[in-house]
């Protein structure tokens, strides 16, 4: 049952990965993301990572794609030229995205970490659970949870500095256009 | 007070008096340089004197004092001092050294009162005074070459004095690279000398040299020959004579200080301090002999043809200073020291009364021009007279006594010496017409124009020039000041010059064969056990020898006079006749041309190419390659900066691959 | 399943991200292959956090998630400025790094 359940939250997440970078179109990209990241929650939960899961679709999938559905609406479609300007890039690229896949499923299966092979042990109850996260949070990550929340508090800062409208450059853009009709 | 303090003040006195005028030029008012600096020289020679008697007081034998201010080095094997040796030698020559400079200090106060540089020439002068003391009074061959080098450069500054002046700033040049070869052989010879015998110290050198040394052993012949050359180049000899002719371009009364007096005997006393490295290397003595006969005839020579006054009596320095090598070549240690004594009065006598004469002639030197100042200037031209007597070798004149006794010395060592003494001889002859050739000229004959100006009692004027080149100058700094200065009209070169007249005189009389033989007692503490320093040559050959060189004297001026007394045509026949000759002499032997030829030429062209390839192909080359080439690695490397932000991302991965695989490979 | 299951499908997710992030010139859509990047990186922990038995690997991956969020914004707020000024939104235009 469980290795059903991988494999369909594997094949979704595989799935939604390649189409972000096949999709031409970027709207198209931002979706497919949606997909991908909601097949990880799945895995999550088999994972025993209730809370992760759920923080994955409200947080992640909900919040932070809706930002990227608004602006890809704003920004729209982007031609992506077909010539590569970049000699080589075109099948470096996927040559090593390759190697690098060999090299971590080597490392990864090559180990010799004994407890890799195995699933883990018995979790307790309420592995996972809210409750314990935040326990955890507030006791032993506490400087951990203040940094994040100051991250935040920056980011939040940011995105308002970046987003505010400054007079000089409006005014500066409206002159442009005023001259460009002029001449 | 010890004899060494005596010393140490001797050298003190000028090197304060350089710096006040150096240093208060701006303040010291009118002709206050001038005399300070001549009571400074006047304070050294007294402390001279007080030397000489504190040295009269001990043994002969116990005449050289040392004293050392300063352990200058003293490490592994090597022990230089700031020291200074006192013996009859040094004494003999810091006396004639200070005491002529007081004088010619004097005699320069009146002669360059008009001249905008007053103070830096008498503060150059001072200097010149302390480092040839130095020189003399030095210990050791380190202190020995620093007041060698000092010297070289008081002479090129006071050549140059007259800065503006194109000829007499190359005059100081050349005198200044002339005296550097010099100090590379006086540098090497002390080189070798440390090597032998491991000391610098005069008097260590000298006791270690007799058991260290073979008779003429190759070490010893080429340290004779490199302090030969060194001697040479500062005592104006062949092949290094050329700079002094050229020297005549700064003022009289350097002239008469430093080329004629007292730098240019350096050489002399140089040879006469390491006498006991010359009397164990005879070959290089006998060198030195015959270079110094060489120079002596040479120059006599030239002095019969060349029209400059100063010239000519340059030339008379040079050939007289071939006397005196030969006389401390050959072992007339005394005979030749004493001439230097003599050659100091009279030549510095005919350089002052050269300076009054030029000053008459409005700054004009050819000595076709002058004619007839026996009236107008009648002080000038009997000191004048006397210096020519003294010169020429004139019975019971100083210069008879002196010259004639190392003649006489060459022909008591016989053998090759003969030739020494058959050739000065000749030269004698030479130098009695030459002597008197400026003596006729001067003061006999129909008066010239600025003569008679001045028997009206105006001094002539002339448009200030390069008496050499003839073009015009002016009369501020760098030039001659505008006014000339003749001795009738000044006290102080009156002073001096007949304190050096009555020296020329009588000065002779200090060394006469048989009565008194006061110069060769004296200095025989420092030549003590010299072998040849105590042959002595008998009376009665001494005297025969003396009444020859009176002889050849009389003759000379015989023949002079008539030459340009009697018949005055004779000299302008005799160069039509003789055209060929006359130019070779007047081209002085065509020495500057083969020097230009052979020495000149060569290094410029050594220089032209070491720049043209060496340095322009060779050097530039590696270094433009070497630019080349890291700039062509840097635009290769450049390449990977692209600007691509993806190509970047690439190399990110490429690299954490690479990283992955190693890490791999090194846990297998 | 075995964790090695779970470490394999994240490196594999992890390189098709890198390549998409090599391969692709649209800004957007580079920030779309991070986030792909990042996700990888949270399953390996959360797998890891498994393996061990305790949510230490857990609190990780929500730290992470905070961090994806706070650069998403930096990153769309960058592209929302270029956009109005009208800049080309193609990654190989801005070269000013030439060097």
């Amino acid at each position: 049952m469980e290795e059903v359940a991988f494999f369909a939250g594997a094949i979704g997440a595989l799935g939604g990965a390649v189409a972000v970078i096949a999709l031409r179109n970027p709207f198209y990209s931002v979706l497919a993301l949606v997909v991908h990241l909601v097949s990880l929650a799945g895995l999550f939960l088999i994972l025993h990572a209730e809370f992760v899961a759920a923080a994955q679709v409200v947080v992640y999938a909900g919040a932070v794609m809706v930002l990227y559905v608004f602006v890809a609406a704003y920004v729209g479609q982007v031609e992506e030229p077909i010539w590569e300007p970049i000699p080589g890039q075109r099948w470096l690229a996927p040559l090593l995205a390759c190697a690098l896949f060999v090299e971590l499923s080597i490392a990864v299966l090559g180990t010799a970490l004994s407890s890799i092979d195995s699933e883990g042990p018995t979790v307790q109850l309420g592995f996972g659970e809210p409750s314990s996260i935040g326990t955890l949070m507030l006791e032993k990550f506490l400087v951990v949870f203040e940094a994040a929340s100051m991250l935040l508090l920056v980011a939040a800062v940011g995105a308002i500095v970046l987003a505010g409208r400054r007079r000089e450059e409006n005014g500066r853009g409206a002159e442009a256009e005023r001259a460009a009709e002029g001449a | 007070m010890s004899t060494t303090t005596y010393g140490w003040l001797v050298l003190a006195f000028p090197l304060a008096g350089s710096l006040v005028c150096a240093f208060g030029w701006r303040v010291l008012p009118g002709r206050a340089a001038g005399w300070i600096a001549t009571g400074a020289v006047g304070l050294a020679f007294l402390n001279a004197i007080g030397a000489l008697v504190m040295l009269l007081d001990e043994p002969t034998a116990a005449r050289q004092l040392t004293s050392s201010l300063y352990d200058y080095a003293s490490a592994a094997g090597l022990d230089i001092q700031l020291g200074i040796l006192v013996d009859p030698l040094s004494v003999y020559m810091c006396l004639i050294v200070s005491g002529v400079s007081t004088l010619i200090h004097l005699y320069s106060v009146s002669y360059l009162t008009a001249d905008r540089g007053f103070a830096r020439y008498f503060s150059y002068l001072n200097f010149f005074v302390f480092s040839m003391l130095l020189l003399v009074l030095a210990g050791n061959f380190v202190l020995l070459i620093v007041g060698w080098a000092f010297v070289g450069f008081a002479s090129y500054a006071l050549i140059s004095f007259w800065y503006r002046r194109s000829t007499a700033t190359d005059a100081g040049m050349k005198a200044f690279v002339i005296n550097v070869i010099g100090d590379i052989g006086l540098v090497l010879a002390a080189f070798f000398v440390f090597r032998e015998l491991g000391t610098f110290d005069f008097l260590a050198a000298f006791d270690e040299a007799e058991g260290a040394f073979s008779v003429n052993e190759g070490v010893l012949v080429a340290i004779c020959l490199l302090i030969c050359v060194g001697a040479f180049a500062k005592s104006a000899q062949l092949p290094l004579h050329t700079w002094l002719p050229d020297a005549m371009e700064g003022p009289t009364p350097v002239s008469a200080l430093i080329h004629a007096a007292t730098m240019v005997t350096a050489g002399v006393y140089l040879i006469a301090r390491m006498h006991p490295f010359f009397e164990l290397a005879p070959t290089a003595a006998d060198i030195a002999a015959f270079v110094g006969l060489a120079t002596l005839l040479f120059a006599a020579s030239v002095a019969l043809v060349v029209t400059d006054l100063k010239r000519i009596i340059a030339y008379s320095t040079i050939s007289q200073i071939g006397y005196m090598i030969v006389g401390v070549s050959i072992g007339a240690y005394a005979a030749g020291m004493f001439h230097l004594m003599t050659h100091a009065f009279f030549k510095a006598l005919l350089f002052m009364a050269a300076g009054s004469i030029i000053g008459a002639m409005a700054g004009n030197q050819n000595i076709d021009r002058m004619s007839g100042f026996r009236k107008a200037m009648p002080f000038t031209c009997a000191l004048l007279i006397i210096g020519c007597l003294a010169l020429a070798g004139f019975p019971g004149m100083s210069g008879f006594f002196s010259k004639d006794e190392i003649i006489g010395f060459a022909f008591y060592r016989g053998g090759m010496y003969s030739i020494l003494g058959v050739g000065m001889y000749i030269a004698s002859f030479m130098t009695a017409i030459y002597a008197f050739r400026i003596g006729f000229r001067v003061t006999r004959g129909e008066p010239c124009p600025e003569a008679k100006e001045l028997e009206g009692g105006h001094l002539a004027h002339a448009e200030p020039q390069n008496p050499a080149t003839g073009e015009r100058e002016d009369t501020d700094v760098g030039f001659p000041g505008p006014e000339h200065f003749i001795a009738e009209r000044e006290m102080p070169m009156k002073v001096a010059m007949s304190v050096l007249g009555v020296l020329a005189t009588f000065g002779g009389l200090v060394q006469i064969p048989g009565i008194d033989d006061a110069v060769e007692k004296f200095l025989a503490g420092s030549f003590e056990g010299s072998a040849l320093f105590e042959t002595v040559v008998p009376t009665g050959e001494e005297w025969v020898g003396l009444a020859i060189g009176g002889a050849i004297a009389i003759g000379g001026i015989s023949l002079a006079y008539l030459f340009w007394v009697r018949r005055p045509g004779i000299t302008a026949r005799l160069i039509e006749r003789f055209g060929a000759l006359h130019t070779f002499l007047a081209h002085k032997w065509y020495w500057d041309e083969v020097l230009d030829a052979l020495v000149y030429r060569p290094t410029i062209a050594v220089g032209r190419f070491a720049n043209s390839v060496i340095e322009r192909v060779v050097v530039d080359g590696l270094v433009a390659g070497t630019v080349g080439v890291v700039r062509g690695v840097g635009s290769l490397v450049r390449e990977a900066q692209s600007g691509f932000v993806r190509a970047y991302a690439l190399l990110l991965i490429t690299g954490f691959a690479a990283l992955g695989v190693y890490f791999l490979v090194a846990s297998n | 399943m075995d964790t090695s299951w779970y470490l394999v499908l994240s490196a594999l997710l992890f390189a098709v991200g890198a390549g998409g992030v090599l391969i692709r010139r649209s800004p957007l859509v580079i920030l779309l292959c991070l986030e792909l990047m990042l996700n990888a990186g949270n399953l390996a922990l959360l797998a890891f956090a498994r393996m061990h038995g305790n949510e230490d690997g857990q609190i990780f991956a929500l730290v992470v998630m905070v961090v994806a969020a706070c650069e998403v914004v930096v990153g769309l707020g960058l592209i929302v400025a270029m956009f109005r000024r009208r800049l080309p939104l193609n990654v190989d235009d801005m070269r000013e790094l030439k060097g």
